[in-house]
Formats: C-alpha cells, sequence, structure tokens
C-alpha cells in the first residue's frame, strides 16, 4: 500500500521546521528516519495533510558526548549512535540496547529520538531513557521545554509533543559512578519485538555490595515501567546476592497485559527470569568498571 | 476524511535528481512517492522487488550511499541527495555477476528469486564491513530478510562462499599478490 497524499515540506533549519510545523499543527507529522513512521503511512493507518522532512536539517545530526552523558540529536541514526565509541563509553546503556533494535537495515535509517518520539511500549530506548532519568528536548516556534523521562510518555504510541511541537534531542546522563548497566530481551527471532525484556542498572558501594539495583521494562506496560528492586539485594556481595529473589519482587510488581505473542503469566514469568539475569549481567559490569582502569567492558 | 491534500486537486510534482548505480536521471514525482515505486515505476529499474511494503521482509533493500536501507520506508525525494545502488547496479562494469550474486547462483541460494534482490544488496553491503564471516554472523547478516523458498540454509551457504569468492578477487588484484592463473584454491565447492 501506498501512503495518501499529502503536502511536502523540507526545511533546511530548525527555525523553519518549527514554523511550518506551528502553521500545520496538528495535521502534521515530523519525518526523520521514517522506520516507524513510513509503516504507518504506507498501511495508511494515519494520513497526515503535511509531512515535515527534517532530513535536511543538518544541525540535528549530531551525537554530542561529555562526561555527565550523552546529547542525541533528532536526526542521528541508531547505526550512528551505536556506531559511536564515546557514547558507548559514556553511556554503556545505549551500545547494549541498540544493538537489539530491529535489524541493522533499519538502524541505518531510523533515529534514536524518533523511536522516543513514537514511544512504542517495547522500543528498547524508551526503557533507556527512563531507567537513566533522561528527557527529551521539546521545541515549538515560541517555546522550548526539557521533560524528563517520566512525564514523556504518556501511553502506547504517545508521547506528551503537542500539536506544533517536536522532539529536537534527547539527554542520556552517565550512569553514577560503581554502576553496571545492561539489555536483555527475549525475542521470537533477533532484531523482532521483544514478547518482554529490561534495562538494568546496579551500582555498587565501596566494599563491592549492592547499593542499588533498578530495572526499567519493554512490552510489560503502556509506558517504560521503572521498578527498584534493591530491597531484595541491598548489601549483598554481586557473587552471592539473590538476584533470583529481586526477580520475583518484580513479578509482583507489574501487571503484563495477554496478546497474541504471550499470555500475562507468560510475561510475569519472562519478567522474573530476564530480571535476575539482567541485573546479574549488570553487577558484573558494575564490578569490572571498579577494576583499575584499563579493562572496563 | 478529506485532506487539505485532496482538496488541492491533483497532487504536486517535485523534480528531483537521482543517482542510482551511477547514472543521473531527473524525475518529477509527488511527496508520497516512495523510493522503492520511484525505482520500478519511474526509472524502469524493476530488478527492485516489493514485498510487504512495511519493512519487514528486505526484498526492496537497495544501499544508499553503500549502507542497506529499505526503499519502501523512504520517499524518493529523501534520496535525492544520495547515491542509490540496486540489485542493476552490483554487476561489474565488464558485465561480469559481483561475487555475491555468483555465491548465490553456485550454492541454489535462490529458488523464486523474489525475495533475492533484497538478499543481494544486503549481503554485498555485510561482506564490505565483515569479509570473514563465521556462520552465525552471516545468519544474523540476513536475519532481516525473509525467504518463503529456500529455507535459508543455501542462502547461508551462498554468504559464507561469497567471502570466499571476494577474497579470491582481492587477493589475485593485488599488484605482487597470488599468481594470476587463481592460485587461491580455496572454496571450489559451497562450504
Amino acid at each position: 500500500m501506498k501512503p495518501s497524499p499529502f503536502v511536502y515540506h523540507a526545511p533546511t533549519s530548525v527555525d523553519e521546521a518549527l514554523h511550518t510545523l506551528g502553521e500545520v499543527g496538528g495535521d502534521g507529522k515530523v519525518l526523520a528516519g521514517g522506520q516507524s513512521l513510513l509503516p504507518i503511512l504506507n498501511m495508511r493507518l494515519a494520513a497526515p495533510g503535511h509531512l515535515v522532512d527534517i532530513n535536511g536539517i543538518a544541525e540535528l545530526a549530531t551525537v554530542a558526548v561529555d562526561r555527565h552523558g550523552v546529547r542525541v540529536g533528532a536526526l542521528a541514526r541508531h547505526a550512528e549512535v551505536e556506531r559511536h565509541a564515546g557514547a558507548r563509553a559514556v553511556v554503556p546503556l545505549l551500545g547494549q540496547a541498540l544493538r537489539l533494535v530491529a535489524h541493522p537495515v533499519i538502524r541505518n535509517r531510523g533515529t534514536t529520538v524518533g523511536s522516543l518520539a513514537h514511544a512504542d511500549p517495547s522500543g528498547e530506548l524508551t526503557a533507556v531513557l527512563a531507567l537513566l532519568g533522561g528527557s527529551v528536548e521539546c521545541a515549538r516556534s515560541d517555546r522550548r521545554r526539557e521533560v524528563p523521562a517520566a512525564e514523556f510518555f504518556l501511553g502506547p504510541l504517545e508521547c506528551c509533543l503537542e500539536p506544533g511541537e517536536m522532539a529536537l534531542s534527547a539527554w542520556f546522563p552517565a550512569p553514577a559512578p560503581r554502576t553496571g548497566t545492561a539489555f536483555v530481551e527475549l525475542a521470537r527471532r533477533h532484531g523482532d519485538y521483544a514478547v518482554a525484556g529490561l534495562a538494568a542498572a546496579v551500582t555498587l558501594d565501596d566494599a563491592g555490595r549492592v547499593a542499588q539495583a533498578r530495572a526499567a521494562y519493554v512490552s510489560v506496560a503502556p509506558t517504560p515501567l521503572v521498578l527498584d528492586l534493591t530491597e531484595a539485594v541491598a548489601g549483598q556481595q554481586v557473587d552471592e546476592a539473590h538476584w533470583a529473589a529481586a526477580g520475583e519482587l518484580a513479578a509482583t510488581r507489574c501487571d503484563p497485559e495477554p496478546d497474541i505473542h504471550a499470555s500475562a503469566n507468560y510475561r510475569r514469568h519472562l519478567v522474573r527470569v530476564l530480571t535476575a539475569r539482567g541485573l546479574a549481567e549488570a553487577a558484573g559490569r558494575a564490578r569490572q568498571a571498579e577494576a583499575p582502569p584499563g579493562e572496563a567492558a | 476524511m478529506t485532506t487539505e491534500a485532496d482538496q488541492a486537486g491533483p497532487e504536486q510534482l517535485h523534480p528531483i535528481t537521482l543517482r542510482v548505480n551511477g547514472v543521473v536521471y531527473t524525475v518529477s514525482v509527488p511527496g508520497r512517492r516512495l523510493l522503492s515505486d520511484c525505482l520500478r515505476h519511474d526509472l524502469g529499474l524493476t530488478g527492485t522487488h516489493v514485498g510487504c511494503e512495511h519493512g519487514v521482509c528486505g526484498a526492496c533493500t537497495v544501499l544508499l550511499d553503500g549502507e542497506p536501507v529499505r526503499s519502501c520506508l523512504m520517499l524518493a525525494l529523501g534520496a535525492a541527495r544520495h547515491e542509490v545502488t540496486t540489485v542493476e547496479g552490483l554487476r561489474r562494469p565488464d558485465g561480469s555477476l559481483h561475487p555475491v550474486q555468483q555465491a548465490f547462483r553456485e550454492c541454489h541460494g535462490l529458488q523464486c528469486g523474489y525475495c533475492t534482490p533484497g538478499f543481494l544488496t544486503t549481503v554485498a553491503a555485510f561482506l564490505a564491513n565483515q569479509p570473514d564471516p563465521s556462520e552465525p554472523e552471516a545468519r544474523e547478516a540476513i536475519a532481516g530478510n525473509l525467504c518463503r523458498c529456500t529455507g535459508y540454509q543455501n542462502i547461508v551457504a551462498s554468504v559464507l562462499r561469497a567471502a570466499e569468492l571476494a577474497r579470491a578477487e582481492r587477493t589475485n588484484a593485488e599488484p605482487d599478490g597470488a599468481e594470476p592463473d587463481g592460485a587461491d584454491r580455496r572454496g571450489q565447492e559451497c562450504p
């Protein structure tokens, strides 16, 4: 199937894009990588009257890294972020999650910020942003605001962007010192939508004991579900920690929906198993990061 | 629902210049023209096949500046600033087959052939980055392409064979490399 007719706009600056979006309001959609929008247009699930193609705005194709975190511009492709050694070093969770986002061919076009704005409950980046406490820079012709992850995602395929507004960049803060992260998910095939998955972060104290254990889930709730599971493993040594108990705790704190791919019970089972696996992996990395400089994965 | 675009009457056409397989084309297309349709209908390059038209099957994969992308998930207008390579462009200037094409032929990597253009472009780009893949890597490289005939075994074999052919070609091309008569006899069989 083909998209229905629309008026095509190709602004060359952010100001021009915001001006156009302001004029067309709710009848306009922003085209970045198009790997979610084009299927929707092709299947005519949406038929916007105006398409604002931001691919000509070079200033948005940026990945900026400092020791505090990574700022990803609206035109940075998944593949660019995934390959960016500096970004992977400061926020390893980005690389850990991006390798699970669809297939490489899709990652060549799809954008990281676009997948956040798409707000698919199975989108890996939504959990990454939520777990790290990141934010999205949203702009309208008369206003700019930085929206925290907890307020950005409103529901399945729904974020807080208003008519005339677009996401300019996303901020992924570096995790606290002595923190390790991991992304684990179960999908029928590598690259498919996850039946369930999570981003995990474990922080150790000076003595190498678990100080904090948190996880953010995809395909489990309408928006990325962030759980603090510290109480199950607090103060325990990495090798002896009861990760399975943390998994049990997570299973009691989620309320997944059934669909054609999995029953609610199976999803809860996956939460239990994958949480234990993800936290253990993250804790292992936290310990490695703690080791003297030289070999940190 | 009647959109503003409907009321505007005939769709506005946008003149664009596309560079495909090294040839420059000038066409006028509506904004909604998919790159896949532009290649096939406007330029007559019917080697690119359209399967699912929502990015799942991989049949329409082309190279954009050397990187594989789904041509059904791109607007033709979006390709204007880039170099597009379709399956027609894999063939060597002397008319001989690209190592990937040669390998698919040798190893029976296709049956009906509908999905094949997408596999060829995907694998060509994959081997450019990973000249010596393991079998699991070869499998993952084609995970985004669907084939309903072969059961994939011969396609995986074709990927590995193509890597061999490409390596042999590079060795022979080196001025002080192997003997011109193809001393490299590796992989005369499909793996």
